[in-house]
């Protein structure tokens, strides 16, 4: 077990959205997905400035951490914090991923997927019908941490 | 007594509803030329200033460097365009016929009232609770400080004879789910503040939920308080079209704009902001916003000749409502002390609100019956006000259907359904 206590099976999760997010019903949803699969939450709610999302998942040290964005500035975003929390020691391999409407072009672009992986996400879960393949990935983990 | 709220007192006189669009362009000739359309809308109108989100949230520097790269911006940047641009804007556009309220979803407005009172408007929106608890985490004693500056600024204008004009926002809180109740409590609250604070010409909002005759009964408790609690001063009600996730069909996205209309009459309001068949897809055009315009103005002027339907039964929204008003002023004969203690203390607690400063212990849910219900109370004084039982508190697939719930019912009534993605788009950024 790397990140985190995981006793019980459930994860420590950070749910977070990006600065200059002020949507909140899609971090409410996560919250209510991530706790039905057994985790804990903590919900860091809207417009999330950096320095704060670096020092709470310094402090909780999470197993998982989600960031959603549904105001099209995410990739952006997305792209300047990765790198601070990826330079913290403590988050360096904590899994992370990203999802929500990431740009303002729709959703099919695969060159913003590719960016954010290569700048160190381990996932990218895009608007629409996303939920399925971000369980898979949150299940995955579990089976991972309880090895 | 001159400025918006005379005009639609005017219009209401005149058996007219106002309508009003959200609109606002980054560049000073389109905005112009928005204002002029809405202006030659066949409707009885006022014309909207939307701000951009950088002013909104008061980042001025990156207002001034999307302005200077000509990057997109989301509305017009009223605080970083010179003043004389915006009296150009206005120029030989607003005026007593057509009165101008400026729109922006600030928790700490006071550099945008100044710009818009230096570009000689008078007229704009929000509040301490309904522009800082679902938004962001500017701490409500802070968004409270601000908003008492900021009235008190606008209202200072009243000594060279104006009327300044505020709307509360209250009656919007989180777009969706919040029971009526609560709505008005908040659009009450607001108004209280803004009085104590010098403003004489007050309008509350309230926004079209998920049940019409539910709708109807809210509208006439917050009117019937209103003329209680604010019988001194200029007042009326305003209906904002759904404020949710909005239907993805045009026919579906013109059928909810309608019953706003008719709610709006029903209800008692003076004036309806409308939403446009573009709403669950992009930014309206001017154009679709004046079709928009019209379509709810004809569907008020419709209503009007109809015989007024009964009044709804009381199904316990007017006494939850004064419960949490009274609980409220109780606090404090400060307003804003009186509501930063009330949210501390939970007696008001918005569901699915995650601001820091809310309580969050409160749930609501649909009904079967299209309905609005609290699933639960937390510390609000209104437990054992309603007879009949909770519905459950809602899960992650519960949430996602009753917010898309209007959206399905009135993509399903419209005449060419448009297919129903699987998850709600376009989750609502509001204002």
């Amino acid at each position: 077990m790397e990140h985190g206590n995981a006793e019980d099976g459930g994860l420590d999760v950070v749910v977070t959205t990006l600065a200059s997010d002020s949507h909140t019903w899609n971090l409410v949803f996560l919250q209510l997905l991530l706790e039905e699969m057994g985790h804990r939450v903590t919900n860091l709610g809207a417009c999330v400035p950096d320095a704060l999302l670096l020092a709470e998942c310094r402090r909780i040290v999470p197993d998982l951490i989600v960031i959603s964005s549904v105001n099209g500035h995410g990739h952006q975003e997305g792209l300047r914090v990765i790198p601070a929390l990826r330079a913290c020691p403590e988050l360096r391999r904590t899994p992370t991923v990203i999802g929500g409407k990431l740009g303002i072009a729709g959703a099919d672009d695969p060159d913003r997927e590719r960016t954010l992986l290569s700048a160190g996400f381990d996932a990218v879960f895009e608007e629409g019908g996303s939920v399925a393949p971000f369980r898979e990935f949150v299940d995955g983990l579990r089976s991972r941490v309880l090895l | 007594m001159t400025g918006f709220g005379a005009f639609v007192a005017q219009a209401a006189d005149a058996g007219a509803l106002v309508v009003q669009p959200r609109m606002g362009m980054a560049e000073a000739a389109r905005m112009r030329d928005g204002l002029l359309a809405t202006r030659g809308a066949a409707a009885v109108t006022v014309g909207t200033i939307t701000l951009d989100s950088y002013t909104r949230t008061g980042d001025l520097d990156a207002a001034r460097r999307a302005l200077a790269l000509g990057a997109g911006l989301n509305g017009y940047p009223i605080a970083t365009h010179p003043v004389d641009v915006t009296r150009a804007v206005l120029h030989g556009v607003a005026d007593a016929g057509f009165p101008v309220q400026v729109r922006h979803g600030s928790a700490a407005p006071e550099r945008i009232f100044e710009a818009l009172l230096a570009a000689g408007l008078d007229a704009t929106e929000g509040g301490p609770v309904s522009y800082c608890l679902p938004y962001g985490r500017t701490p409500l004693h802070e968004a409270v400080a601000c908003w008492r500056r900021s009235c008190e600024l606008l209202a200072s204008i009243r000594e060279f004879g104006a009327e300044p004009h505020l709307e509360t926002f209250g009656g919007c809180m989180m777009g969706q789910l919040c029971p009526p109740s609560l709505l008005i409590a908040i659009s009450v609250l607001e108004a209280l503040f803004f009085r104590q604070h010098g403003l004489r010409s007050i309008s509350l909002s309230y926004a079209q939920q998920t049940n019409a005759r539910q709708d109807e009964e809210a509208l006439a408790a917050l009117g019937r308080i209103a003329d209680e609690l604010l019988a001194d001063v200029d007042r009326h009600l305003v209906v904002y079209a759904y404020m949710g996730v909005y239907p993805r069909s045009p026919g579906g996205a013109r059928l909810l704009l309608e019953d706003a209309a008719r709610l709006a009459v029903r209800g008692g309001a003076a004036r309806l902001i409308v939403k446009t068949t573009a709403e669950a897809h992009r930014i309206p055009t001017v154009a679709e916003n004046v079709r928009a315009l019209e379509a709810a103005a004809a569907a008020a002027t419709a209503e009007r000749t109809r015989p007024r339907p009964a009044a709804p039964p009381d199904t316990g929204i007017e006494a939850e409502a004064r419960a949490l008003i009274g609980a409220v002023l109780d606090l404090d004969a400060d307003l804003g002390r009186a509501l930063v203690r009330a949210f501390a203390a939970g007696y008001l607690d918005v569901p699915y609100c995650l601001h820091p400063d809310n309580a969050g212990r409160t749930r609501s849910s649909l009904g079967p019956d299209g309905r609005l219900y609290w699933s639960a109370v937390g510390s609000m004084p209104i437990a054992g006000l309603v007879e009949g039982g909770r519905p459950p508190i809602l899960g992650s697939a519960g949430l996602l259907s009753a917010l898309s719930h209007v959206q399905r019912r009135y993509d399903g009534r419209a005449p060419r359904p448009a297919a129903a993605p699987p998850v709600p788009r376009g989750l609502p950024a509001a204002r």
